[in-house]
């Protein structure tokens, strides 16, 4: 039995970060607790946050599980987290900028080239092109895992476009709406300044030919998509437009959007559909939801696109491995937050111990998401494991290995009162101008007894997380 | 505005409107079926209906004959149904979604609301169901929305496509309402003026709510005339096609100040709408015929939201 990280119970006693919630769930009665919880449910899908789960039909409008009770992170343990995230977004992106450039961390030899230019996220297209002021990818979400007091580790980086943000900041809004005494006795950080900070990033990295103030605007694959809720919250909050690829064209050189006055030109473009689909006349023919022609005004400084086509090399799970490597080559820094140790079956050392090792590991598919195509070996019965074995070894280059790790929780509210469950953590770092955290992130949680896996396509929660003030 | 913006603000209005016309249709026919008919049973309008609300030809192939109940889920709860109450709510709703953040809080609330409470009713048995509560729920529906527009609303572009949206699709439905009556339920023009005229003019009142109104403004006995008036004439009866044309003119008067533009063809032909309407009598439009007149409308106000369509719904420069 692996002994768990607990993130408020340290044997008996309450850690320091929890102290002003042990009190407020013992005093908690269970009526009092099923009729906030009913209220929050109704908030949630009153204000019409849903989440639609791919490929499992059922109802589109399905809330993703709310726990109440909130993660707790102090000021001291933030700073550490903070400073590490920083710094792993800045090495990202100057990875991004040189393997668009020069390549000079290949030419060093610190990373094979084969990992990088035979990527299937290489954008041949952008290869030589600098976006304004150098950054490829301007929000980095990375996700984080707990295993003991001071142990995190990066579980993978997010360099398109991290989803997840507005539960962040809903999870708080509710929080506050429902529990306001909570937030008088524990002095507890804000976080909605997200969208204000988020349109200064975007506006920061306006493209040269704008001479005026930015027009900047979300470009969203459509109301069918499970993340839309996500992209008209943020566009209301930033008020900036939501457009569909329909609602864009391009002439002379600019983007510009259509609206009932007539054209208006469109500077900056936070797009959260894949590079693949961006512009049929550059990427995929058959993409219905992108702008033909943009990737050319892009190209010339007409317009910026956030994050940049091509950043997705950079978080890809084989490329991870390297990112320590990156931090020392490009920031002479020692990296602050530590990997989790990686096989790689392309290796073929790494991958026989891998196929010795199965039932202790898990495998993931290298350009997999979504907690899909996944193996946890520990959970897992023997026909999985042996089925996973033979995919495996078919194709040794799809796959990654990484220990199971031991998984911190934090209380959590189950049908019988209060449990332990496994939570990670998914803070938002914006890159522009400046680089910017706000102190919170979304906290995901397995709501399964038992289970390590949080994502929400797989029955996770999501939890309001707090970094108190000092 | 995006002009996608302005087109899903114009729908929403559109279709609650219509939302509210299947219901008040379903009304008539649920009021008219109870009343004892000359011989023996009870006398049956739902046919007439059906095809007044353009839908008898969906109805026909999926149930056959016009059986009240199979009727009320049709016009009330069928997917199949492009124009049932159902669709014209969630397509509302779904709009609403897309437009999210050009409506305010209370709006969407109102229009999300709806939706949930429809697919609530929807899972109930029929039987526990009175035809009128769910009618008077739709009017509530509508109401509540024109209610929250009126006072949560910043009065600017996408206020204005939104009532643009009420407006126009308020002056078709009425038109065609009163066609109904005077097409499709009058079996035989010698009729005109008859008892049993009057009684028929009366329900299409009660469905439009206007029966109060209509005493009030005119008093004494009713007459076709009169009616007529009221609802084609009279700017002060809220569902006249005066009102919704006047109601037209004013939004799209307020878009062309808000956006500085100078009078363009939808202002010219909204204009001359109304002011045809303002020069038109009640005897001339018997002398034309009720039916070629309410056409001709239906017509115009189709020409207007064409020209609406162009002028500010596909983003080219004016």
């Amino acid at each position: 039995m692996t002994d768990y990280f607990n993130e408020m119970f340290d044997g008996g006693k309450v850690r320091p970060p929890y102290n002003g919630l042990d009190g407020w769930t013992r005093e908690m009665p269970a009526e009092f607790r099923a009729m906030k919880q009913a209220e929050a449910e109704a908030l949630f899908r009153r204000i019409g946050i849903t989440f639609a789960v791919y490929g499992e039909g059922g109802d589109p409008d399905r809330l993703i599980p709310f726990d109440m009770f909130p993660r707790v992170f102090t000021q001291m343990e933030w700073r550490k987290l903070e400073r590490g995230i920083k710094q792993r977004a800045r090495a990202l992106n100057a990875f991004l900028l040189d393997v668009y450039g020069r390549g000079e961390i290949v030419r060093a030899g610190r990373i094979p080239a084969r990992l990088v230019y035979q990527n299937d996220a290489y954008e041949r297209a952008v290869s030589g092109f600098v976006p304004p002021r150098g950054i490829y990818s301007h929000i980095v979400g990375i996700d984080l895992v707990r295993t003991g007091p001071d142990q995190f580790y990066v579980l993978e980086d997010n360099c398109r476009t991290p989803s997840g943000v507005s539960y962040m900041l809903e999870n708080r809004e509710i929080m506050m709406r429902m529990f306001p005494n909570l937030f008088r006795e524990n002095r507890i950080e804000p976080v909605d300044g997200y969208a204000d900070a988020l349109r200064r990033t975007m506006a920061s990295v306006a493209p040269a030919k704008c001479d005026a103030e930015p027009t900047i605007a979300i470009l969203t694959p459509g109301h069918f998509n499970s993340a839309y809720y996500e992209h008209s919250f943020l566009a209301d909050l930033m008020g900036v437009e939501l457009v569909e690829g329909a609602d864009l064209f391009v002439e002379g050189g600019f983007c510009w959007m259509r609206t009932t006055e007539g054209p208006k030109k469109l500077d900056v473009i936070y797009r959260r559909i894949d590079d693949a689909f961006l512009d049929p006349l550059c990427f995929r023919p058959d993409s219905m939801l992108g702008v033909p022609g943009l990737m050319d005004v892009y190209r010339s400084g007409g317009v910026t696109i956030c994050s940049a086509p091509g950043a997705g090399v950079a978080d890809d799970k084989a490329i991870y491995t390297y990112v320590p490597e990156m931090v020392r080559f490009y920031l002479g820094e020692e990296p602050l937050l530590e990997n989790v140790p990686t096989w790689q079956c392309a290796k073929k050392d790494d991958c026989k111990y891998v196929l010795e090792h199965l039932p202790e590991l898990v495998i993931k598919e290298v350009h997999g998401s979504g907690g899909y195509g996944m193996l946890v070996g520990p959970k897992s019965t023997k026909e999985q494991i042996e089925a996973f074995r033979h995919k495996i070894i078919d194709d040794p280059d799809n796959y990654i290995a990484q220990p199971t790790l031991a998984l911190s929780t934090t209380p959590t509210f189950v049908e019988e009162g209060v449990a332990p469950r496994h939570v990670d953590l998914r803070p938002y770092c914006l890159v522009g101008d400046k680089i910017e955290l706000v102190p919170g992130g979304l906290t995901r949680v397995a709501l399964t007894e038992g289970s390590l896996v949080v994502n929400s396509s797989q029955g996770g929660g999501v939890k309001d997380t707090w970094v108190l003030a000092e | 505005m995006l002009s996608r913006t302005a087109e899903n603000l114009f729908w929403i209005a559109r279709y609650m409107e219509r939302a509210e016309t299947m219901s008040r249709l379903l009304e008539v026919g649920a009021r008219i079926s109870l009343t004892p008919s000359a011989g023996h049973g009870y006398r049956s309008e739902w046919e007439s209906l059906l095809q007044a609300s353009g839908t008898a030809e969906g109805f026909a192939e999926k149930y056959g004959d016009p059986v009240q109940r199979n009727i009320e889920s049709y016009l009330f709860f069928d997917r199949d149904n492009p124009s049932s109450v159902i669709s014209c709510i969630e397509r509302a709703r779904e709009n609403a979604r897309i437009v999210r953040t050009a409506i305010t809080g209370q709006v969407w609330d109102t229009l999300n609301t709806a939706f949930q409470d429809i697919r609530q009713l929807e899972r109930k048995p029929r039987s526990e169901m009175e035809t009128s509560d769910l009618c008077d729920w739709v009017n509530r529906q509508s109401s509540l929305l024109r209610g929250t527009m009126d006072s949560s609303m910043l009065r600017n572009d996408g206020f204005s496509f939104m009532n643009l949206g009420y407006a126009l699709e308020r002056a078709d439905n009425t038109a065609r309402l009163i066609d109904v009556k005077y097409f499709v339920l009058l079996p035989s023009v010698s009729m005109v003026g008859s008892g049993f005229d009057n009684y028929q003019w009366q329900v299409l009142l009660r469905a439009m709510q206007s029966h109060r109104a209509f005493h009030w403004a005119y008093g004494g006995e009713i007459t076709a005339a009169k009616i007529v008036d009221f609802l084609i004439l009279n700017p002060s009866s809220p569902r006249s096609l005066m009102s919704a044309a006047q109601k037209a003119m004013r939004h799209i008067d307020s878009l062309s100040r808000f956006y500085n533009q100078p009078s363009g063809p939808a202002q010219e032909r909204v204009r001359g709408l109304v002011d045809a309407l303002k020069a038109t009598r009640v005897p001339e439009i018997f002398d034309e015929g009720m039916h070629e007149f309410l056409t001709r409308f239906i017509h115009d106000i189709g020409d207007l939201t064409a020209l609406v369509q162009r002028t500010y719904l596909t983003g080219e420069a004016q």
